[in-house]
């Protein structure tokens, strides 16, 4: 093994390898966002591009550095607006990630306990969503939760409702968060899954064996060694939920206050390319917390 | 059969005592998976503090049988008793026995010591029982200064130790260890099995063992219960299971063994030795045999005769023994093992006789060599007739 290991270490091939992503991110995701930050230094401008300074070259340099500053940062503090807009989305988020890990952890954990037989059929199952556009996938819950929608049609017909009620949920908080538990539940599902699947059956057997009845059983055995799956499942739904704009934007109401969609209004709405670089140069350090906390634990577990 | 051996001490054989009450009682047990027969009406007894054996092939339902007894698994049919009490739908966790399994089954995110508190934080003890029966089980077994590690951070002989510590915290009344030892490499395995006996005999509960090692099933065990096709063959002491055995199956299944097809010519029962049993005479394609045994076969009866390579003498010159028990052949190969040689002899006819000499001398060279001319010969009550 040593060998081996050695010989890699040394292997051209290795650093070609491993350079091409590395390569990649420098040039998709640091350049992109060096350009972001700087905007976000910036000042409106009516013009093409919305925003000044632009770069004139390194002649102007100093001119071009000394007229950046951090003034759309401050503006982001002092208007509530954006404050609110953070802490809405982190909790549409912490809420969403809890009702999928509710719906998610039982889903997996049958999955994972059900015949080795079937278990490819049910995986196949909670993947069979991606086979249509997310888009698309979101567009046809309007239809069914709209007032006329197929939901109310459903009611109606098995007599829940009489035939002047209607669902009122299109629009609120409550759609977005059935728009978000539906369309992340197989990301909670899967990282779920391969953790359960691995579990020894032995280890609850010992357990019984050792006097441990099987619900406490999952609490002090299933549960614990589940929740790399656990951490990863969230960190996976969590951070993009922070930041989703399609969701809330399509069935969400005037008051479903999330970033992703201020961040929308900012660029598109207002123009304020500079103001919109700020929120989310903020919204992306927002996020760099629980991503730290998930690479520690990946790193734990390895 | 026992009787065969002439009168043997014991100072532990509840079962021959008929007043005995057995401990755990396995009751017309059928097990059945579909069609498959794991294991087939089967009854078997076990005494209190007796280190019992399941000993048989993959497949055979010693495993199944003792899964039952845990209860991770129904018996389709009959029943099991542990002291008379019918153990019929009570949950393993409420069972008074405790497994050390194949695998070991450690709790990997539990320290040592966690994993051997485990059982007894289930029974809701007080926190100082605990700690006290913990730190007394790792003294057991020898890992007092593994009690913070993780099951990964220790070697496989290790982790068997916490198993069997963990399995041992909760004094079961009876404790059942599935392939305890296959994991651990030979010296170590002997050493193990030295060292579960010891603790056997030191807490005084009742062992129930699974192997498919019967060098281990021999080693441990009061009593072996030899198994088949879901079937029990034969229960009986190591030494009974190796010199009396009651079937080709068991012959076979354990040690190495030397088996001629025979005819019964004469079961007279003329007595030679007074209080053995009588001989019987078998003839195997003009091979002549006499054993002395009792005997159920009648005169025309197709036998087996069954003898063990060590109970065969191998010698150049012509014994003294003249008819019965003699075989002439050719040293066709020989093993040798460090403390015993095994010869193969060919006879005439083309059949081999293994019989093995202990090498009681430290010669390179022995004095019988390939090729040689031998006299094969073994004594009346050397080798037994197997009817099934």
């Amino acid at each position: 093994m040593a060998e081996t290991g050695a010989t890699s270490q040394n292997n051209p091939w290795r650093w070609l390898v491993v350079g091409v992503p590395y390569l990649w991110l420098l040039v998709f995701f640091t350049a992109p966002f060096l350009i972001i930050f700087k905007i976000s230094l910036s000042d409106t401008a009516i013009a093409m591009p919305p925003y000044t300074p632009t770069f004139e070259g390194f002649g102007a340099i100093g001119d071009f550095l000394s007229q950046l500053d951090v003034e759309n940062y401050l503006f982001l503090t002092e208007d509530p607006l954006y404050i609110n807009a953070y802490l809405s989305s982190l909790r549409m988020a912490l809420i969403s990630t809890g009702l999928l890990l509710l719906i998610g952890y039982p889903m997996a954990l049958a999955m994972a306990r059900a015949p080795s037989t079937i278990r490819p059929t049910l995986l196949m199952m909670v993947i069979l969503p991606f086979w249509t556009s997310f888009l698309i996938r979101v567009y046809a819950w309007i239809g069914i939760l709209k007032p006329e929608g197929l939901l109310t049609l459903l009611l109606q017909s098995i007599g829940l409702f009489g035939p002047d009620q209607q669902v009122q949920i299109f629009r609120t908080d409550y759609a977005v968060f059935i728009g978000i538990v539906y369309s992340y539940l197989p990301f909670m599902v899967l990282p779920l899954y391969s953790a359960l699947e691995k579990m020894d059956n032995t280890l609850l057997e010992a357990a019984s064996d050792l006097g441990c009845p099987p619900w406490k059983a999952f609490w002090k055995i299933t549960f614990p060694l589940s929740l790399p799956g656990v951490i990863a499942g969230s960190m996976i739904c969590f951070i993009p939920i922070t930041g989703e704009f399609v969701i809330p934007d399509l069935l969400g109401g005037a008051e479903t206050l999330m970033i992703g969609k201020t961040l929308w209004t900012e660029f598109f709405g207002n123009r304020d390319w500079p103001l919109a670089s700020a929120v989310a140069v903020l919204l992306l350090l927002a996020l760099v917390v629980p991503i730290v906390i998930f690479q520690n634990q990946q790193q734990k577990v390895r | 059969m026992a009787k065969s051996l002439g009168p043997v001490k014991r100072k532990f054989s509840p079962w021959t005592d008929p007043a005995a009450t057995p401990f755990i009682r396995f009751e017309n047990i059928t097990k059945r998976y579909g069609d498959f027969v794991a294991v087939d009406n089967l009854t078997l007894d076990i005494y209190e503090r007796e280190f019992f054996s399941l000993l048989g092939p993959s497949g055979c339902g010693k495993t199944t049988l003792m899964r039952m007894l845990a209860g991770f698994e129904e018996p389709t049919e009959g029943r099991i008793l542990l002291q008379g009490k019918d153990l019929s739908g009570t949950p393993p966790y409420k069972r008074p026995t405790n497994m050390m399994f194949q695998s070991y089954a450690l709790f990997p995110h539990m320290t040592v010591e966690k994993n051997i508190a485990f059982g007894l934080e289930q029974d809701g003890l007080p926190k100082a029982d605990i700690q006290a029966r913990v730190e007394e089980m790792l003294r057991l077994v020898k890992l007092e200064n593994f009690a913070k590690r993780k099951p990964a951070q220790l070697s496989g002989g290790q982790r068997q130790r916490v198993a069997l510590a963990r399995s041992l915290a909760k004094r079961p009344k009876v404790l059942l260890l599935d392939e305890p030892l296959g994991a651990l490499d030979r010296k170590l395995r002997e050493e193990t099995q030295f060292e579960l006996m010891d603790i056997q005999h030191t807490l005084g509960l009742t062992f129930l063992i699974v192997t498919h090692d019967q060098e281990e099933a021999m080693t441990v065990s009061d009593r072996i219960a030899v198994m088949d096709k879901g079937i029990v063959v034969q229960v009986a002491t190591p030494a009974e299971i190796y010199e009396a055995p009651n079937s080709r199956y068991v012959a076979e299944f354990i040690g190495d063994i030397n088996i001629l097809e025979c005819a019964l010519v004469e079961n007279a029962g003329e007595c030679v030795h007074p209080g053995h049993p009588p001989v019987v005479h078998l003839e195997s394609d003009g091979l002549k045999i006499a054993v002395e045994q009792e005997c159920a076969a009648v005169v025309g009866d197709r036998v087996a005769f069954a003898i063990r390579p060590e109970k065969v003498r191998i010698s150049l010159d012509q014994p003294p023994e003249t008819g019965s028990n003699l075989a002439h052949g050719e040293v066709w190969d020989i093993g040798y093992l460090g403390d015993f040689s095994v010869f193969l002899v060919r006879l005439e006819d083309g059949r081999t006789i293994r019989a093995a000499q202990a090498n009681v001398s430290r010669l390179v060279d022995r004095p019988i060599t390939f090729g040689d001319m031998v006299w094969l010969s073994w004594p009346l009550d050397g080798g037994l007739v197997l009817t099934r």
